[in-house]
């Protein structure tokens, strides 16, 4: 306990060819602490969350998670360190062969943490903290609407009451009351399972909402990071660029060239 | 300017070898999950039902007029020179070593190779397959291992029984439409058939079913981008799946009737 940090990335560098996405990524992600990434799109914050939940394997560097090195440990440590991950994942990811309560206990299915019979019931429990109700459970994903697939992702993300959950842009393609609600239920649920959680977005609305800090990714960096209260007087021109939704300032977009 | 006229030449070859590679590494990576636990018995049921018993009326059209027109050409061809009798003969062997397990591979390549294809292509760009490993399954095990246990051992079955449809189908032509006699003919495809012409066949219809399904995996599981990568990966599995499946025949046959 003390000061080890739940999520601690050291120098992550990834490169897909030539194209340098990430060059030397260092965060820190406290116990119970919320973080949010921020950045344009395409400035790997994706990449990054993929590097810790081992989706990619970065070309170097190390993503500690409880003081422990996850790159490039063994498939059994990995499954290991994945059980207590949670992810909402930016389309949902809903699997859609599956009705909704099994995509709920999908996880908690395949640790065997209950039964097939059992499912139907606990998946209601879940689906209910996310602000659904129990007829949901036995429609198939393709009959939801946009807002409740990623209640569905949510309620899937904390199913297994995971220590860390990590958050891929929960408010993209959402109206705005309904990213309002997201966000609710993003704190909310984060709150009530305990869990650490990570987030990336580019929606400054939902930063400020469920960030206990905020970092800005740019070029492949962690250019500024601080408490969210700050961010409005980050002295970070980029930051302040970004946040304000500015067409002109230091960071050039690509589509102007 | 001058331009190596070896470098595209070797490029490609390199660029087949790696592909050679990585689909080795990803159908063994499936076998080895498909014998170690955790199994998926409802999901290899499930793939079962899917590649199997879906196919069956594909594969029974396929067979019963491959059989139909195979007895009328060989007609057509003996009766020039008085061997009629080799009818059914010709028929059952045919049927049996070849066209079988070709035609009902084929067919299915089409049916279930494009099917996977999709299928997993579109887990993979709507990142399902992301998130079946951040829920402590890996996909390997869950996607790919049934699908290639359904495919190898689903297919020698519907060989089997495209095989007593397509002797039927002859039976059919023969007897009703060229005058022979029914008992004459059925003892006559008894009498030539060995155990070795089924058996060869069903082997076939097992490596075809493997490639059948190995190609749909793999292609899916590897397509990128969003429908297009999609679109791309179902037509390279069926391409890829129909060329292997006429290759190995040859391979196939060459080891079973050389000696």
């Amino acid at each position: 306990m003390g000061n080890t940090p739940k999520i601690e990335m050291r120098g992550i560098c990834k490169a897909f060819g030539k194209k340098v996405v990430l060059s030397g990524v260092d965060l820190d992600v406290g116990v119970g602490e919320s973080v949010v990434i921020i950045g344009g799109s395409g400035t790997g914050k994706s990449v990054t969350l993929k590097s810790i939940l081992g989706l990619l394997t970065p070309d170097s560097g190390t993503v500690k998670v409880d003081g422990e090195n996850v790159i490039g440990m063994g498939a059994a440590d990995r499954e290991r360190i994945n059980h207590q991950f949670g992810m909402l994942f930016q389309g949902g990811a809903l699997f859609d062969s599956l009705p909704v309560w099994e995509n709920v206990t999908f996880g908690l299915l395949a640790e065997k943490r209950c039964t097939r019979e059992d499912a139907p019931e606990i998946s209601i429990e879940k689906l209910a903290m996310v602000g659904l109700n129990a007829d949901v459970a036995y429609l198939m994903p393709s009959e939801l609407s946009g807002g409740m697939q990623k209640r569905v992702g949510l309620a899937r993300a904390i199913a297994s009451d995971p220590e860390i959950i990590f958050f891929d842009e929960p408010t993209t393609g959402l109206d705005p009351i309904m990213a309002d609600v997201i966000n609710d239920l993003i704190v909310k649920v984060s709150r009530e399972v305990g869990a650490t959680a990570l987030s990336i977005t580019h929606d400054m609305a939902s930063a400020r909402k469920i960030a206990d800090r905020i970092a800005m990714l740019y070029e492949g960096k962690i250019i500024w990071q601080g408490p969210v209260a700050d961010i409005d007087h980050s002295g970070n021109e980029y930051v302040d660029q970004f946040i304000n939704g500015r067409a002109e300032g230091p960071i050039q977009m690509a589509v102007r060239a | 300017m001058t331009m190596n006229p070896f470098q595209p030449i070797g490029r490609a070859l390199l660029n087949l070898f790696a592909v050679i590679g990585r689909i080795s590494t990803f159908a063994g990576s499936g076998m080895m999950h498909a014998v170690r636990p955790p199994y998926y018995p409802r999901i290899v049921l499930r793939q079962m039902v899917d590649i199997g018993f879906y196919s069956l009326p594909v594969v029974g059209l396929t067979a019963v007029f491959a059989g139909m027109v195979l007895a009328l050409q060989s007609y057509t061809g003996f009766s020039r020179f008085s061997a009629e009798g080799a009818i059914a003969n010709v028929v059952v062997l045919s049927i049996t070593r070849e066209l079988g397990p070709v035609l009902a591979g084929l067919m299915v390549a089409g049916r279930i190779g494009a099917s996977l294809a999709a299928e997993i292509g579109t887990m993979r760009v709507t990142e399902q397959i992301d998130a079946l490993t951040t829920l402590s399954t890996n996909p390997m095990k869950y996607l790919v291992a049934p699908r290639l246990i359904a495919g190898l051992t689903m297919f020698p079955i519907l060989v089997l029984i495209a095989d007593i449809i397509g002797v039927f189908g002859g039976y059919i032509v023969a007897v009703y439409k060229l005058g022979f006699n029914g008992a004459n003919y059925m003892q006559k495809t008894m009498d030539f058939l060995t155990f070795e012409d089924v058996q060869s066949g069903l082997v076939k219809a097992a490596v075809f079913g493997f490639i059948v399904a190995l190609m749909g995996c793999y292609h899916g599981y590897n397509s990128k981008g969003g429908a297009q990568g999609v679109g791309m990966a179902t037509t390279n599995a069926v391409v890829s799946s129909c060329i292997l499946i006429l290759c190995s025949d040859y391979v196939l046959t060459e080891m079973f009737f050389s000696k």
